[in-house]
């Protein structure tokens, strides 16, 4: 417990300090900020695809929900940020409620098209409730975290933390242990007592509140939204990262998040080839390795304390690291 | 104009469109029926026929701005040229795309379907000689011709009457022919269908070509109703067609090409009384209702799993 909250206040709080001080230029800071969101958001496609094991292809839908949410609390209700963020979320939570109900009825393929129209339905709503959101050119909404780098990066990558705190939490208790069954096997899941629809259910509203966490941390960082944010090709973008990193490991998404945003800045040079290499990649992934780069795996803080007690104290830290396994915890 | 003309206009205008819905929704019900997979990457394949007959139309000398007209000859070219392209695109696509991951779980093709979709519209807009902008596709003279209250013009007739056609000459590969029943087969039963001697790879292979070819006289009759391309312009009708195959039950032919129809109908209509900002998300809440109401579609099964 000590250490990764260690680790964790130290990500969060040393890097924007270093940004507040511009030894960290603002450009990378901006880069790592929006890294911060695409992991956000891959964390909530991780959570529906990989913990739930039901592909959705709508979640920028509610990322676009959460954004314009935070949006108009701000703005019309005249709410402070913070609270119209997090109302923002269980808002969008709420939307992914009723948007489960007809949704995770079906299976499979069925249910990527139902989540792709859903999106798309809302960014058709988007467009066209001129009055409330601006119509086709979308709103502008600079706040401070538009104007203060290293504030936004506290706040994204402190949320950022939180969530994977809170998800991490969610996946090693007895509903995440109850939804990861439903993943594997439905039926099987169903004749041991599991409400299947009701932890599809479950997984599918805390992945729809985190994609409005991150959509409503999205409008006031990049200052504006427009509803093109919900639609599939955004969608496909963040879906991108959890199949690059391993569908159902957190880790391997955040990862996968801040490494492929970091490539699309660094590929800039190829201007739209750029466009070219993402679904080429793709398909080799999916080809050659499917799982993605970390597969199911996560990183976990007792293996890796384990690992670098056999490093150090060679052979004596190998029984060391045996008596820890008992008592270590499942990785999922 | 009363009510009652409108409507009748309309269902014209939605026959128009919805035969080359139903030509698209062909192919995706076709591949969906063989291997289960929604093959996402379809409507750009009709994208591609458009710009195929696009580049041929421009080579035989035709412009948008009418200086040389679009003859019959050159749009019958441009037809053969766009379904000849498309049947090879889709070969090459099943061979290297969609082959290797036969045995993989359905996620995984279905991301690679979308993977090729992205492949298709991105190569076309990086393309130096394409480029993202739409282009003016060169069309025939339109001419009018009034039934009554209602007036049809000579490009509806073709789009209707060549759908037509191309669906009776599908019905007749399909249920008449050898390639045909091994279609059927393989859908079917795969293993079985192997064991009795159909060589299940050039079965499939022919049923991406057929639905493909499909797809490409799509995007010609498309092209040629809605004369502006762009390299994005698969991507809605994709949509709207799988739609369609889904009301009209995926895996089943006629319910493709009646579902293809009625989605045209639905659209057009919403077009006329509705409101036309609307439309896309009329057609996705059908999809929405079709598959709550009755998800095996108009002509599906309905298929009960054994544990």
């Amino acid at each position: 417990m000590l250490i990764p909250g260690v680790c964790a206040l130290v990500a969060v709080l040393v890097p924007s300090v270093l940004i507040h001080f511009s030894i960290i230029d603002a450009y990378t800071a901006q880069i790592l900020t929006l890294s911060g969101i695409n992991a956000i958001m891959a964390l909530s496609v991780n959570i529906i695809c990989g913990v739930t094991g039901q592909l959705s292809l709508g979640q920028a839908g509610f990322m676009a929900i959460g954004a314009y949410s935070t949006i108009m609390l701000t703005s019309s209700a005249h709410l402070p940020l913070a609270v119209s963020i997090v109302l923002a979320g269980v808002i969008t939570a709420f939307f992914g409620f009723l948007i489960g109900f007809p949704t995770l009825k079906l299976e499979g393929d069925y249910l990527a098209i139902v989540t792709l129209g859903f999106g798309e339905i809302i960014r058709v709503v988007l467009v066209n409730l001129k009055k409330w959101t601006g119509g086709p050119n979308g709103k502008q909404f600079p706040t401070i975290l538009t104007l203060n780098p290293a504030v936004a990066y506290l706040v994204i990558i402190g949320t950022l933390a939180l969530l994977i705190i809170l998800v991490q939490n969610f996946v090693r208790s007895t509903y995440g242990r109850a939804v990861l069954a439903v993943r594997e096997d439905e039926i099987a899941a169903n004749s041991t007592g599991i409400g299947v629809f009701k932890y599809k259910m479950i997984g599918f509203v805390i992945a729809s509140f985190v994609a409005g966490i991150g959509g409503a941390l999205y409008a006031p960082f990049i200052g504006f939204v427009k509803p093109e944010q919900a639609s599939f090709t955004k969608s496909i973008d963040y879906l991108i990262f959890v199949v690059f990193g391993g569908m159902g490991s957190t880790t391997g998404s955040v990862l996968a998040a801040f490494v492929l945003t970091y490539l699309q800045e660094f590929l800039r040079f190829l201007q739209n080839y750029r466009l070219l290499i993402y679904p080429v990649i793709l398909i080799l992934v999916m080809i050659f390795r499917p799982q993605g780069f970390l597969g199911m795996k996560e990183f976990s803080f007792v293996r890796a304390f384990d690992w670098i007690t056999v490093k150090i104290s060679g052979r004596n830290g190998a029984s060391r690291g045996k008596k820890h396994t008992a008592t270590e915890e499942h990785n999922v | 104009m009363n009510t009652g003309s409108i409507f009748l206009q309309q269902l014209i205008n939605g026959l128009s469109l919805g035969s080359i819905y139903a030509l698209i929704a062909l192919g995706y019900t076709m591949v969906y029926g063989i291997v289960k997979l929604i093959n996402f990457a379809h409507g750009d394949v009709m994208m591609m026929g458009a710009y195929a007959g696009y580049f041929t139309l421009v080579a035989l000398g035709t412009t948008a701005s009418g200086s040389v007209q679009v003859s019959p000859l050159s749009l019958l070219l441009a037809f053969i040229a766009a379904m000849i392209f498309c049947a090879i695109l889709a070969l090459l696509i099943e061979r290297f795309a969609y082959r290797p991951l036969r045995n993989a779980p359905r996620l995984n093709s279905l991301i690679t379907a979308i993977a090729v979709e992205l492949i298709l519209q991105n190569t076309m807009r990086v393309l130096p000689f394409v480029g993202p902008d739409p282009r003016q596709f060169p069309t025939m003279v339109t001419k009018s011709f009034s039934l009554g209250p209602v007036s049809i013009s000579n490009i509806q007739l073709v789009v209707i009457v060549l759908s037509a056609l191309l669906m009776l000459a599908l019905n007749y590969v399909v249920t008449k022919t050898k390639t045909g029943k091994a279609m059927q087969a393989v859908s079917y039963d795969m293993q079985a269908a192997s064991l009795m001697g159909i060589s299940v790879n050039r079965t499939i292979a022919v049923t991406f070509v057929i639905g493909s070819i499909l797809a490409g006289a799509g995007g010609m009759l498309y092209a040629t109703a809605y004369p502006q391309i762009d390299p994005v312009m698969g991507y809605m009708p994709g949509l709207k067609a799988f739609i369609a195959a889904v009301l009209g039950g995926i895996g089943s032919i006629p319910g493709a090409m009646l579902g293809g129809v009625i989605l045209g109908i639905a659209e057009t209509l919403t077009k006329g009384f509705l409101s036309s900002q609307y439309a896309d998300a009329i057609s996705f809440s059908i999809l929405i209702i079709i598959l709550l109401v009755k998800p095996s579609g108009i002509f599906g099964k309905n298929k009960t799993v054994k544990v």
